[in-house]
């Protein structure tokens, strides 16, 4: 089962896929989602975002500058001031 | 009769005046495509964060703990108009339209007995509003060293109203921008942005599932609020944008026209006084030949 990812900044529509687990540096702490995961709204941390595209693949990065991650029963939807690289 | 040299020098000057307005029509038209790209890209942000903003509303209650951002000073007394041109003229209506829109808020709002005060953004509604309300001009944010205003000054430019309101300088914002509909129409619109008023889109989808917070609700609204500011600021200051180059196009346009026609007009002045001239002269040296 593969989990709805998007990656959102004001500057325009990052990423919108479906991948196995993200890793979000959570305010509190990261924390991974994987499909079905219980809705949670979360500030992030300036970090990067893990994104393990299938199980066991090497993550890929994406650093992320300030914003919110939200997970509905639609997916997970990151809204980040900024993204670098 | 104005005389033939006076003619021609009107006639150039028109043709020089046309060759600008053309010019700047191509370079609005230009300029309005990459506009209209850049407040499309910015919409999924805009939705998403009033999405997320619409959800949370819905949890939780204002009460008099929560953030003076959303609940309001608790005061209806000073009024903030912030209102958003442009730098540059030779765009028609559409900075007096805004300016117009803002002013006619302004004497309403003191004709109930309010203080009413302006942030200014852009450098052509600063003339005019001065005019009228020369004392109540708070602050004039610059964005002429910026070429395209994105979202590092809607960032600054909320950092400065938060920071005006957090100090107690007024009770309500209200935003005036022009929505562009399209190249050839573009309103002038009042949104209120402080405090903020919940997003009517309540809670799309809502499953009814306890959504946890983290760290808490209040703490994610006050982290929430300040950005949802920003992307209200940057998508006024894009529509802001794309009618900008709509309304220079249109202006230009017309302009253009304008010229083409009075040119026309101008050269059957020109050919007419001229055939005039000729005729004149005619008679005369004919009239001189049999007199002799």
């Amino acid at each position: 089962m593969a989990l709805h990812f998007e990656l959102v900044t004001p500057a325009k529509l990052v990423r919108s896929e479906e991948v196995h687990m993200v890793v979000v540096p959570g305010g509190e702490g990261d924390f991974g989602v994987l499909q079905g995961h219980a809705p949670v709204m979360s500030t992030i941390r300036d970090g990067a975002l893990m994104v393990y595209k299938t199980e066991g693949a090497v993550p890929e990065e994406i650093q992320v500058r300030g914003g919110f991650a939200e997970v509905s029963d639609k997916g997970l939807t990151v809204l980040a001031e900024s993204v670098i690289g | 009769m104005a005389s033939l040299k006076e003619l021609k020098g009107r006639i150039n000057s028109v043709k020089s005046t046309q060759k600008i307005t053309k010019a700047k029509q191509m370079v609005a038209a230009a300029k309005l495509r990459r506009a209209q790209a850049a407040a499309e890209a910015a919409r999924p942000y805009g939705v998403k964060m009033a999405e997320v903003m619409g959800s949370l509303a819905s949890k939780i209650s204002v009460s008099d703990s929560s953030p003076k951002l959303i609940a309001g000073t608790g005061k209806d007394q000073i009024h903030l108009l912030v209102v958003a041109n442009s730098d540059k003229g030779l765009c028609g209506a559409f900075n007096s339209n805004i300016v117009r829109a803002a002013k006619a808020r302004a004497e309403e709002l003191k004709a109930d007995g309010k203080t009413v005060l302006f942030y200014l953004i852009g450098r052509k509604g600063r003339a005019p509003i001065m005019r009228d309300w020369p004392k109540s001009i708070l602050h004039h944010f610059d964005t002429t060293d910026v070429r395209d205003p994105g979202y590092a000054e809607a960032e600054r430019i909320v950092a400065e109203l938060v920071a005006l309101y957090e100090q107690g300088k007024f009770d309500k914002a209200h935003l005036f921008f022009s929505k562009f509909k399209n190249a050839l129409t573009q309103e002038p619109t009042e949104q209120q942005i402080i405090p903020v008023p919940a997003p009517k889109v309540a809670a799309v989808g809502g499953s009814g599932a306890a959504v946890e917070y983290e760290p808490d609700e209040d703490e994610v609204l006050v982290e929430l609020l300040p950005r949802y500011l920003k992307t209200q600021i940057f998508g006024a200051l894009l529509e802001n944008m794309a009618s900008e180059q709509g309304a220079s196009m249109t202006a230009m346009d017309n302009a253009t026209r304008n010229a083409g026609d009075l040119i026309n007009k101008l050269t059957i002045q020109y050919n007419r006084s001229r055939q005039a001239a000729i005729t004149t002269e005619l008679i005369e040296i004919i009239a001189g030949a049999e007199a002799l």
